[in-house]
């Protein structure tokens, strides 16, 4: 077998793993090589996933106005309230503010904010070049707060700052101090209360679980940040336990929460059938109550027995294709896993952005002798796996998507933009229905059919 | 004239940055790569956004600068970057391009790539260093000015003058752009066409994926433009210090005409006679025919057009093309807007019956949507939050198109391509008239009250 590795830049190849029983651990949670191409992006843009999603706050990203833009509403988190998360509000800063300062600027936008919007909630994201002249948002915050008694809270997202994971940490600090200034946690609590950590609402997927606990008998007092608002926010410390989905933005709230207000969590999953299921069990477990726990016994097992009928179809379809993933969180490629394996699909890659240690494990456990497992690739290394390896699909995101049908293969969205939901039973049938639409489409026969020169 | 609602904010963002206008300038130029010096979200938020866009692979290197280079100089992530997008993808050109940061903390590119040469001899790549600090100016004035860098790179004194037209093509499709060619090609003239994107964003299914799209403005057409016959540039509105054209003609003497884009009947006449002109040759009759049809279809079209009242912004070229384009056939453009800094869209329309804006923003542009009510919108994807709210059809043209397909395969230049634009939007607004009149009419002059209201 030739070196799979030729291709790669020396310093990336501690990144690229071969799954064989015995092999290293992969290299992992480092700085992006320069020149590389990564797919990753920057502190902001980890800041920004994890905070847009609040409905009724301003997001005022301080900065000039790239930023803002290439952000202004990609993303498909819906809201049952307000709709203040999806305008873009920048400071625009110019060169002679970079010269001068941009604290007056930020001032005085947050006093037009407060004169035309009224908001609740303000988040002030900074930026490379505020990072740099080094403008003191947190005290413009704290001034801001103190004249016009609303949460303005400085979000220190600087660009170069690290990576996007230092971005959802700040994100998650962000949510705290709107927490902390919610009224006294409640004394009594009730025992089926509960938020969802990780969760972002793209095209609703919050309220296909939300009718779940409702039949479970549970109560969700937020997700976090999917359809959440400042009231809800600062009621979350009431609940008595947490779930969290994606990890990877979220595990360092749950730890604070469980610190600060002593709320314990348990990870989760709604991503397929079995992932759904077992999360559902958990949750219902988490109660303690006995009543939920066997509401949620014969809700999954209607909801198993009708999701596999009408998967057995799409199964007999794709079974047998083979699947390479490239995904943003480890928690998200772990899940996808499982759902190729459930659609009877083998995963011969699997990279993620900003995947941990002891979710690359997991994925080494989960995945056959042979994938390749990626850790921060780039297009060079994606084209020559996806080749090597023969996958009829990719999974990802926008960036990824042209070149998985430059190569001829199938592709599916796993993105925050997309505009289907994903999650629970129905989100594994639109699931398996896209696959199968993407995959099993007459466009590849033609691609393969040979063209004019053909005889 | 009209500004933003907001005097220190701009909400929702009718423009981007410099480096995207460079990242867009590069695309066209033949076996070229950018790498970006800044922190890693600039080049995939542009990857991002170009994709979604042109639906074709973006690879753009990022020097991925971190802390510790924002505070110690990030020479060496760069020249690593350099060494390392060689080694990948082995192009001709290499284009860095700044960012904010990397302006911010004062980095010397120039000095940067001259050390990086006397270390590395390598002669077969070419470096070009361009300045565009996202805070200096839009993407607009970054186009023009890494155009414009680029060809400053390789201009030389040529004593013998050639028969070429330069052509300065702006914000065009690279359907556009292959018009252009054959326009050339029915002139039989040479046209040093920079940048040619016809293929490198418009690129086709092949057996092999090459990481550098084919085709582009090749090194050669470059250098032969300081000794060309003239030189077109398709930016009317641009201020001379962004000015391809000026810099060849000041230091080359190669006559410029600056014209708007070939766009409408009137735009297209002047460039083809400006074409007819500069070599002496006679307008080919292939051309006359196409003239003719158009003006046949513009009258079959007038009254229909005389309905519209539109609301026109995107970049200030195709903002005033296609403004020009509606005017010329009695829609009245009520609202015309550009994100950028053109204050010559203002000097350029100065009629009673439009509201003509420059550096606004899109609440802005909403508000006024709002007060003057069109019925009809025509520009990027940006515009999509007007078109939701407002309910009135969008017409998708200009940078970017994210909501709709085939960005890349637009045409909107050229006779036959102007009155293609044209009928999409007649057809719109006879879709407008028909969908609703029996009822509209109904409502407004049946008597309901059975004779009694006009006894």
């Amino acid at each position: 077998m030739k070196s799979e590795k030729s291709f790669a830049l020396d310093e990336r190849k501690e990144h690229i793993l071969i799954n064989k029983s015995g092999s290293n651990a992969i290299k992992c949670d480092q700085n992006s090589v320069s020149g590389a191409v990564s797919q990753r992006a920057c502190v902001y843009c980890g800041a920004r996933v994890v905070l847009n999603p609040i409905t009724d706050a301003v997001h005022i990203v301080h900065g000039p106005i790239g930023c803002a833009s290439y952000t202004w509403d990609i993303r498909g988190s819906l809201s049952s309230g307000s709709e203040n998360f999806r305008n873009s509000f920048s400071t625009d800063l110019q060169e002679k503010d970079i010269i001068f300062g941009g604290e007056k600027k930020l001032e005085l936008a947050i006093a037009e904010i407060v004169e035309k919007v009224n908001p609740k909630t303000v988040f002030v994201y900074s930026t490379c070049v505020v990072g740099v002249i080094g403008d003191d948002i947190e005290a413009v915050c704290k001034e801001a707060e103190k004249k016009y008694s609303i949460k303005v809270i400085p979000v220190q997202s600087s660009g170069f700052a690290g990576s996007k994971k230092d971005g959802y940490k700040a994100a998650c600090n962000a949510i705290i101090s709107l927490m902390d200034s919610g009224s006294k946690m409640a004394d009594i609590k009730d025992k089926r209360s509960f938020n969802y950590l990780g969760e972002f609402n793209l095209a609703g997927e919050i309220w296909i679980l939300g009718r779940y606990f409702n039949a479970l008998g549970l109560k969700l007092i937020t997700g976090m940040t999917g359809d959440s608002s400042t009231e809800k926010l600062k009621k979350a410390k009431d609940a008595s336990f947490n779930i969290v989905q994606c990890a990877g933005s979220s595990i360092y709230l749950a730890e604070q929460m469980k610190e600060k207000y002593q709320i314990d969590y348990e990870r989760v999953s709604f991503f397929g059938i079995d992932d759904t299921s077992e999360s559902l069990r958990k949750l219902a477990g988490l109660s303690k109550d006995e009543k939920v726990m066997e509401k949620a016994e014969a809700f999954i097992n209607l909801m198993i027995e009708e999701t596999r009928g009408i998967l057995k179809d799409y199964k007999n379809r794709c079974k047998g294709k083979k699947v390479a993933i490239y995904v943003g969180g480890g928690f998200k490629a772990i899940s996808l896993i499982k759902q190729f394996n459930e659609l009877g699909m083998e995963t011969v890659m699997v990279g993620t952005q900003t995947g941990r240690k002891e979710e690359y494990e997991k994925i080494k456990e989960l995945s056959n002798e042979g994938t390749v497992i990626l850790d921060d690739t780039n297009p060079s290394e994606l084209e020559s796996f996806i080749k090597e390896k023969g996958a009829d699909l990719l999974v990802g995101g926008v960036k990824e998507r042209p070149l998985a049908y430059k190569l001829g293969i199938a592709f599916i969205d796993h993105n925050h933009e997309r505009k289907h939901p994903l999650c629970g039973y129905e989100g594994a049938v639109n699931f398996a229905k896209e696959v199968d639409i993407t995959v099993n489409s007459p466009v590849w026969d033609l691609v393969r059919g040979g063209g004019l020169d053909e005889k | 004239m009209k500004n933003k609602n907001y005097t220190n904010m701009n909400v929702n963002p009718c423009k981007m940055c410099m480096p995207m206008g460079g990242s867009l300038a590069f695309k066209g130029i033949e076996n070229s790569m950018i790498l970006m010096h800044g922190s890693q979200g600039c080049a995939t938020y542009i990857r991002r956004h170009m994709a979604t866009h042109y639906n074709e692979p973006v690879d753009i290197a990022s020097s991925s600068l971190s802390e510790n280079q924002t505070v110690h100089g990030g020479s060496k992530n760069l020249k690593h970057g350099i060494k390392n997008v060689i080694k990948l993808y082995n192009p001709k050109i290499i284009g860095v391009l700044t960012t904010c940061l990397a302006e911010t903390i004062g980095e010397d590119i120039k000095r940067i790539i001259d050390e990086f040469k006397n270390k590395h001899p390598i002669t077969e790549v070419d470096i070009i260093p361009v300045s565009t600090p996202g805070y200096g100016a839009t993407h607009y004035e970054g186009f023009f000015h890494t155009i414009r860098s680029i060809i400053e790179y390789y201009a030389v004194d040529i004593p013998e003058k050639n028969e070429k037209i330069n052509i300065i093509a702006g914000d065009l499709t690279p359907a556009d752009i292959r018009e252009l060619k054959r326009i050339g090609k029915l002139f039989d003239v040479d046209f040093n066409l920079i940048p040619d994107i016809s293929d490198t964003l418009d690129g086709s299914f092949q057996e092999d994926y090459s990481k550098i799209p084919k085709g582009g403005t090749t090194i050669d057409q470059i250098k032969s433009m300081s000794g060309a016959k003239a030189t077109i540039e398709l930016a009317l509105l641009l201020e001379d210090k962004y000015s391809p054209g000026m810099f060849l003609e000041e230091k080359y003497g190669v006559k410029l005409y600056k014209m708007a884009m070939p766009i409408g009947l009137q735009g297209m006449d002047e460039f083809v006679k400006t074409i007819a002109m500069i070599t002496g040759k006679s307008i080919p009759e292939e051309l006359k025919a196409e003239r003719e049809r158009m003006l046949d279809g513009m009258i079959d079209s007038h009254k229909y057009n005389a309905e519209g009242k539109a609301l026109i912004y995107g970049n200030p070229e195709i903002t005033y093309s296609i403004t020009r384009l509606c005017s010329e056939n009695g829609i009245t453009p009520l609202i015309v807007a550009t994100g950028a800094r053109a204050k010559a869209l203002n000097r350029y329309f100065n009629s009673a019956d439009s509201l003509v804006m420059n550096d606004v923003d899109f609440e802005t542009i909403h508000s006024e949507v709002k007060r003057l009510k069109p019925n009809l919108l025509i520009g990027n994807s940006d515009g999509k939050f007007i078109w939701e709210k407002e309910n009135i059809p969008l017409i998708r043209v200009g940078f970017p198109v994210h909501d709709h397909i085939g960005a890349q395969r637009k045409l909107v230049v050229g006779y036959t391509g102007s009155m293609g634009f044209l009928d999409e939007i007649t057809n719109t607004l006879l879709d407008l008239k028909h969908k609703g009149y029996r009822q509209r009419l109904y409502d407004e002059l049946y008597d309901k009250s059975g004779g009694e209201k006009y006894a």
